[in-house]
């Protein structure tokens, strides 16, 4: 059974409609924005505590600034949700959870169980990214950094 | 003449449209004139053939030539491996190649 | 060399069940090709002119005999007993079929090895100096600062979609072995003046349609800051780097297009982000890598002198082995370019000899060379002469290091659906042309490489002489081209004019030697010449 929208957060999600990136600025107090994958995201830096939602548009999944955007924000420390949008696949799911999505909106609809099983898919991670994952080289030494 | 190649999913061999199926050998290569989007599509789909595309071939006298060296050298095999070719035992590469 | 621990292994072994998930899902139809493309190209496989072809990865070119036993064992297992080694240190098998690939990865895995990101627009395989831990004019060994940057880049999820693919080259001598910095990213280990290691990063270099050499962007990050600067260039690249155009995707239309000196202020303000997020693996990280990479038990007090005596050898000698840093030790390169045949190819058998004599006489390792050869890096000097007598034996005793027969070759249209002339004929017929190796000896080092296509994967540009394949209305056609290095004094080759039929490519490649014979002066090689004499000479008698 396909799912729409896969969601990750304990929160409630949010209804607000999400505004165009380049109508932001103008959109006042805009609790949801859309991001297309040419679009800066450090200019939403400074509104991301009134930001409940940033859905970041996937229209080919070979085009990976999504990516960037994603951790960009979670890096300066935005808490709300992180959609992604569009052309997802399971085979994609695991990289953006780890670059800090938390819901995804595919064209195609993915099975709650499909996408459980891409998250598990690696038993350990090699980079320290934002899902606070610890990374191999941390386990290698969280007991033996005594000399 | 318009003839059809792509390669066998499963196992990547290079195949030509024989008019019924998919065969491994050239020369078995049939005209699909306007056929080609059509019967390139009901055969992807389920799943016959993967990477199908047209081509340019002419009908001589040994069979199917395709027109560009490139399909030629698909057809054969490696010029410089003639022992995975077609024919191993009797390829003549300088006439038939270039 | 590097080994596993039991994390390593869990992701290789975790890569190889997802890659088994793929196939089922392509061959039942859940995956169309094009959905299929990108996850089958991030493990290795090609749909090329006549098969599935699968590039094994080869990280910085170290393998151990046990890897090298295996690749020759799939070789013969699953292909047609033999396998291609690459411009980039990899293996390629030419025939392979995509519903036994999963159980090629499982194979793999079991010695180590995989095809992780050796295709697609991701991380590729990381290059290093065949010769790293023998040469005695390496500051330090490159390798475990490679063997970071290859866990750092595995999975990396936020660069799992680049623009394009992306290549690095680290090196840790001034001498540049791995043809640094014509790479997207060049990294030469180095210590600043208080003696402290550090990175110098050079990037932006590349071949093919629009080849560079990479500007210095960095000539200083600290060893533990060398991953978070890594993640600085590459963040900006995946951001900025074009999209529209498949041929100007590279971070070298980047660097070229913004300028090197915009670029390197995006990444030091990235790099500023970057850095206090805690991303860099400790210096206990780099300790245990270090460790693997300790000179590998070297004896002492060995015989220097070597038995000269046999003529054969001793031209071997001088051409194929160079000084090791350790008394008594040489280091060996094995010529894939035997007279005649396909520059790179090894079969099966050749594979398994060659993994013997590593273990046997070089203290079980090997290298793959950019160049297509094979090196021995710690051969005993005592055991030279029944390790040459073994490789001429099976066709690998080929005196011909960096001569004229050393061809570089790229598989060409006789295997690759990208080209657009075929390569391996051209090679084999110079090679036969040029067959005296006293000849060949006379004319000394003369690098000539060979492209089939503009994507240059033959590194036609660093040639000092290249060749690059182009199709003119259906026919084989080539362009002739002079004073390429992929030394440190990194040039890019100039074309002669019009270009030529395969024979008349040689003939005017032939004559290009004869202006050399006659102008050169004292010590000077083929490259020397031409950039003392320049192009008009050599233009005057191939064209007339």
């Amino acid at each position: 059974m396909g799912e729409t929208l896969l969601r990750y957060r304990d929160d409630e999600a949010s209804t607000a409609p999400a505004v165009s990136f380049g109508a932001f600025a103008d959109a006042g107090n805009a609790a949801a924005v859309r991001m297309e994958p040419g679009d800066d995201a450090r200019a939403l830096l400074p509104h991301l505590a009134q930001l409940a939602r940033i859905d970041i548009a996937f229209p080919s999944f070979g085009d990976g600034r999504g990516y960037s955007a994603a951790r960009i924000l979670r890096e300066h420390g935005y808490a709300g949700e992180l959609r992604a949008v569009g052309d997802v696949l399971i085979d994609q799911l695991s990289h953006m959870r780890r670059c800090g999505f938390d819901a995804f909106a595919p064209d195609r609809p993915i099975s709650a169980d499909a996408a459980a099983k891409a998250f598990a898919t690696w038993p350990e991670v090699y980079q320290k990214t934002v899902d606070g994952r610890a990374p191999i080289w941390a386990l290698r030494h969280s007991e033996t950094d005594h000399d | 003449m318009k003839i059809l190649t792509g390669n066998d999913l499963k196992s990547g061999d290079v195949v030509w449209w024989d008019g019924h199926g998919w065969s491994r050998d050239v020369n078995d290569a049939v005209d699909v004139g306007a056929q080609a989007e059509a019967i390139l599509a009901r055969e992807d789909a389920a799943l016959r053939v993967n990477a199908g595309y047209a081509i340019e071939a002419a009908r001589t006298a040994e069979g199917v030539r395709p027109s560009h060296i490139k399909d030629r050298i698909r057809a054969l095999g490696p010029t410089v491996r003639l022992d995975f070719s077609l024919k191993p035992a009797e390829t003549d590469i300088s006439g038939w190649v270039l | 060399m590097y080994q596993y621990d039991h994390y390593d292994q869990a992701m290789v072994d975790a890569r190889v069940e997802e890659f088994r998930g793929q196939v089922a899902r392509r061959l039942s139809g859940e995956l169309t090709e094009d959905q299929f493309k990108p996850l089958r190209l991030k493990n290795g496989l090609y749909l090329q002119l006549h098969a599935y072809m699968l590039r094994v990865a080869i990280p910085y070119g170290t393998l151990s005999s046990r890897q090298m036993r295996m690749l020759g064992d799939i070789a013969d297992k699953y292909d047609r007993g033999y396998g291609h080694f690459t411009t980039r240190q990899n293996l390629q098998y030419n025939w392979i079929k995509l519903e036994q690939t999963p159980d090629i990865l499982a194979d793999l895995a079991t010695v180590e090895m995989h095809a992780i990101q050796t295709s697609g627009n991701c991380i590729r395989n990381i290059s290093s100096d065949q010769y790293a831990g023998a040469a005695a004019d390496e500051l330090v060994d490159p390798r475990p600062y490679a063997e970071l940057l290859r866990q750092w880049s595995s999975f990396h999820p936020e660069f799992d979609y680049l623009p394009r693919k992306f290549k690095f080259a680290v090196i840790a001598s001034d001498t540049d072995r791995a043809a640094m910095r014509l790479h997207d990213i060049g990294i030469q280990i180095v210590a600043n003046k208080a003696g402290e290691i550090g990175a110098k990063f050079h990037v932006g270099g590349g071949m093919g349609r629009t080849p560079m050499i990479a500007p210095v962007i960095r000539d200083f990050v600290p060893a533990l800051q060398m991953i978070s600067y890594a993640e600085a260039c590459l963040r900006v690249y995946n951001r900025y780097g074009r999209r529209d155009n498949k041929y100007k995707a590279r971070i070298k239309i980047l660097v070229h297009e913004i300028g090197a000196d915009e670029y390197r202020r995006q990444v030091e303000e990235e790099f500023a982000h970057i850095l206090p997020l805690g991303l860099e693996p400790p210096a206990a990280e780099l300790a245990r890598i270090k460790s693997f990479f300790a000179d590998p038990g070297f004896e002492t007090g060995l015989p220097e002198t070597i038995d000269r005596s046999d003529p054969d050898f001793a031209l071997w000698l001088d051409q194929n082995t160079v000084a090791h840093k350790q008394p008594g030790y040489a280091v060996v390169t094995i010529s894939l370019k035997p007279a005649g045949g396909i520059p790179g190819d090894a079969s099966a058998d050749q594979m398994r000899l060659m993994a013997d004599l590593a273990h046997d006489l070089s203290l079980d390792e090997l290298r793959v060379t950019h160049t297509q050869n094979i090196v021995l890096p710690h051969v005993k000097k005592a055991d030279l002469y029944p390790l040459w007598q073994k490789l001429d034996a099976a066709g690998l005793g080929t005196a011909n290091l960096d001569l004229i027969s050393d061809i570089i070759a790229c598989p060409g249209l006789d295997y690759c659906s990208l080209a657009n002339a075929r390569s391996i004929p051209l090679a084999q017929k110079i090679s036969a042309r040029f067959a005296d190796m006293d000849r060949q000896r006379d004319l000394g080092e003369l690098k000539v490489k060979i492209s089939g296509c503009i994507n240059a994967c033959g590194h036609h540009h660093a040639g000092h002489i290249g060749i690059l394949g182009v199709d003119r209305k259906g026919t084989e056609n080539y362009q002739l081209s002079f004073g390429g290095s992929e030394a440190a004094d990194t040039s890019l080759a100039q074309i002669t004019g019009p270009g030529f039929s395969e024979d008349g490519v040689i003939d005017a490649l032939e004559k290009a030697t004869e202006i050399y014979l006659a102008q050169r002066g004292d010590g000077e090689r083929f490259l020397d010449t031409y950039r003392r004499i320049g192009m008009a000479p050599f233009k005057e008698a191939i064209y007339g």
